[in-house]
């Protein structure tokens, strides 16, 4: 499946990123979308259930997340390109079977658009305190791809490369949006289907006989086969070896979960995208990511114009962490400054990276708004003068 | 295109949940981005307070790109109801232009460093037989009044965004808007021309004036 003509509304919009993540969504040619639709992140579920039925695909409302994510991984197995949204509460019911995604190397997107929890707390406005649940929010050692968009455009474009992601590294991508973002509208320019860039699921070439669903192949990734080939195929959460049998042994545990971070951490240099500004100069450089990051570049902008060598560090991959480029700018900067909705997620990552080289400062708060730039230019300048 | 020392332009639309108050900012924000081709940033008010209550869309316009998305010194304020000008006013930058709804908002007499623009939109709306069309005359008055965007690409954004089976209607108030704003002040307050290259300018004071 690819981006239709038809499916894709090439051209320019108008469109918030709820609307952009959607749309993203379809035209990485997802056809199939299980959901129970939750503020803020409903627009998207919405959306999709009034565009894929035209496009021959399904959007399922279901009784919860959990049967939500289930049955999104099921399409995934069928041959479906699946993705669900959801927000913090139904962020939290689905980490049980994110584990699972990860477990069976289900490539699989889910979407979540951050509010200000915990629990209900307050679900039309924005925060990005999920961060390191989705990192670390199901049990066991494993390895997800997390994305934060920072405008509609972007939502549109991470959208299709969460998709490209899940593909190629078979594990599950996490679009990190917060609330801000989702109901922001801007232009949001739609390529042509030519300049879209689709990864389409890369099925194994050996015969039925031969084929094994857990062997590794090229980087560690196992190879998926395509339903009603006359493939058997074995998926289940509990650790298997590379037939997908069960393997009830420390050995086969090691291997196999030690594959699932491998294959992330030894291609974390392809998979991790960031963005700089004005950081050949810097003393001071601004950690931020999604909306945050705006005000961060206003803020960058405005010190520089009182001719304060700061910088911006914009993470567009929060996991895998940037490790390396924060541990260089640890090296040659004189602070790091984490701006983020949250009381230090993120921040533990950076402060970790920068392993006590330049100071790691923390500016952040619960969540319900977002920064002004003057607050984040008041860190800039307080740090300039260490 | 808006010259560029105008910009950014910061605008609040204000007023209460149904009156289509981010159907406003949409159709704005829609034309900017789309047909005058500047960056457009639209937040809105998310949530109950967009069903009933007070209600709110903040748009910025730019040459560059717009970082931080909200407004907090708007040079134009839209007020549609009592309280969304008495929270929103104080904001306003000196000289700021403030248009109301004369019937639904009543500023007091004395208003110093704004410039005030009035409009009744909502009885408009209803003679044209539709109070719901209170909005797109507003849009229409704002559009003479600031003389920031073409009337053509507010227009095109109008049709486009509107139910199609009220877009004669939609038209029809954006037209009595606009041209009230230039039975009552005058003909250099409309703009005329954008893609001509004749577009108006934000002065010093913040008021939108001829280039």
């Amino acid at each position: 499946m690819c981006a239709e003509p038809l499916a894709l509304l090439t051209g320019v919009h108008f469109m918030d990123g709820n609307s952009a993540v959607c749309e993203g969504a379809i035209a990485a040619g997802c056809r199939f979308a299980a959901g129970y639709p939750i503020t803020p992140s409903t627009e998207i579920m919405e959306r999709f259930a009034s565009r894929v039925p035209r496009l021959g695909g399904i959007c399922i409302q279901m009784e919860d997340e959990c049967a939500s994510i289930m049955a999104c991984i099921g399409a995934v197995w069928g041959g479906a390109k699946a993705f669900t949204a959801t927000s913090g509460p139904g962020f939290s019911l689905m980490m049980e079977s994110i584990g699972y995604a990860a477990m069976t190397e289900t490539p699989l997107v889910v979407v979540n658009v951050q509010r200000a929890g915990p629990s209900t707390g307050l679900p039309t406005m924005p925060a990005q305190a999920d961060m390191l649940q989705a990192r670390w929010g199901s049990h066991g050692d494993y390895r997800v791809i997390a994305l934060c968009p920072n405008s509609p455009q972007e939502c549109f474009d991470l959208a299709i490369k969460a998709f490209n992601l899940a593909e190629t590294w078979r594990v599950p991508v996490l679009i990190m949006m917060d609330e801000v973002v989702a109901h922001m509208s801007e232009r949001v320019v739609i390529p042509t289907l030519s300049e879209i860039a689709v990864v389409q699921r890369r099925y194994t070439q050996v015969r039925p006989g031969e084929y094994q669903p857990y062997r590794p192949a090229a980087r560690g990734v196992p190879e998926m086969a395509p339903v009603g080939k006359g493939f058997f195929m074995h998926v289940t959460g509990l650790t298997h070896d590379a037939k997908g049998y069960p393997a009830m042994d420390p050995e086969t545990q090691d291997a196999l979960v030690r594959r699932f971070t491998a294959k992330i951490d030894s291609n974390a240099d392809d998979i991790i995208v960031y963005e700089e500004e004005e950081i050949a100069d810097a003393e001071v450089v601004v950690v931020a990511y999604g909306i945050t990051s705006r005000a961060a570049a206003a803020a960058v902008e405005e010190a520089r114009a009182l001719g304060i060598p700061a910088g911006l560090l914009r993470l567009v991959t929060a996991w895998p962490f940037p490790e390396k480029k924060v541990r260089e700018l640890s090296g040659r900067v004189k602070a790091l400054i984490m701006v983020e909705l949250n009381l230090g997620q993120m921040f533990l990552e950076m402060d970790r990276c920068a392993k006590g080289g330049a100071q790691s400062i923390f500016l952040g708060h619960a969540g319900g708004s977002i920064h002004r730039p003057e607050a984040i230019l008041m860190a800039i300048q307080k740090a300039a003068q260490l | 295109m808006i010259p560029p020392h105008t910009l950014p332009a910061r605008i609040i639309i204000s007023g209460l949940g149904g009156q289509g108050v981010i159907l406003a900012g949409c159709i704005l924000g829609r034309a900017a981005a789309l047909y005058e081709r500047t960056a457009a940033t639209l937040t809105r008010s998310f949530g109950p307070a967009a069903r009933g209550s007070a209600c709110s869309a903040q748009l910025i316009l730019d040459d560059t790109l717009v970082h931080y998305p909200y407004v907090d010194k708007p040079q134009v304020l839209l007020a549609l109801s009592q309280q969304a000008f008495e929270q929103y006013a104080p904001l306003l930058v000196p000289g700021g232009v403030l248009i109301i709804d004369e019937h639904l908002v009543k500023p007091p007499a004395a208003l110093s460093g704004i410039s005030l623009y009035a409009v009744p939109a909502t009885r408009y709306a209803e003679v044209l037989g539709n109070r719901q069309v209170a909005n797109s005359i507003v849009v229409g008055f704002f559009v003479a009044v600031t003389g920031l965007f073409a009337r053509a690409s507010v227009e095109r954004a109008l049709r486009e965004s509107v139910p199609p089976g009220t877009m004669g209607l939609n038209l029809k108030a954006f037209s009595c808007g606009y041209s009230h704003a230039i039975k009552m002040y005058g003909e250099h307050h409309t703009f005329s021309g954008r893609f001509e290259g004749k577009a108006r300018a934000v002065q010093g004071n913040k008021q939108f004036k001829n280039a």
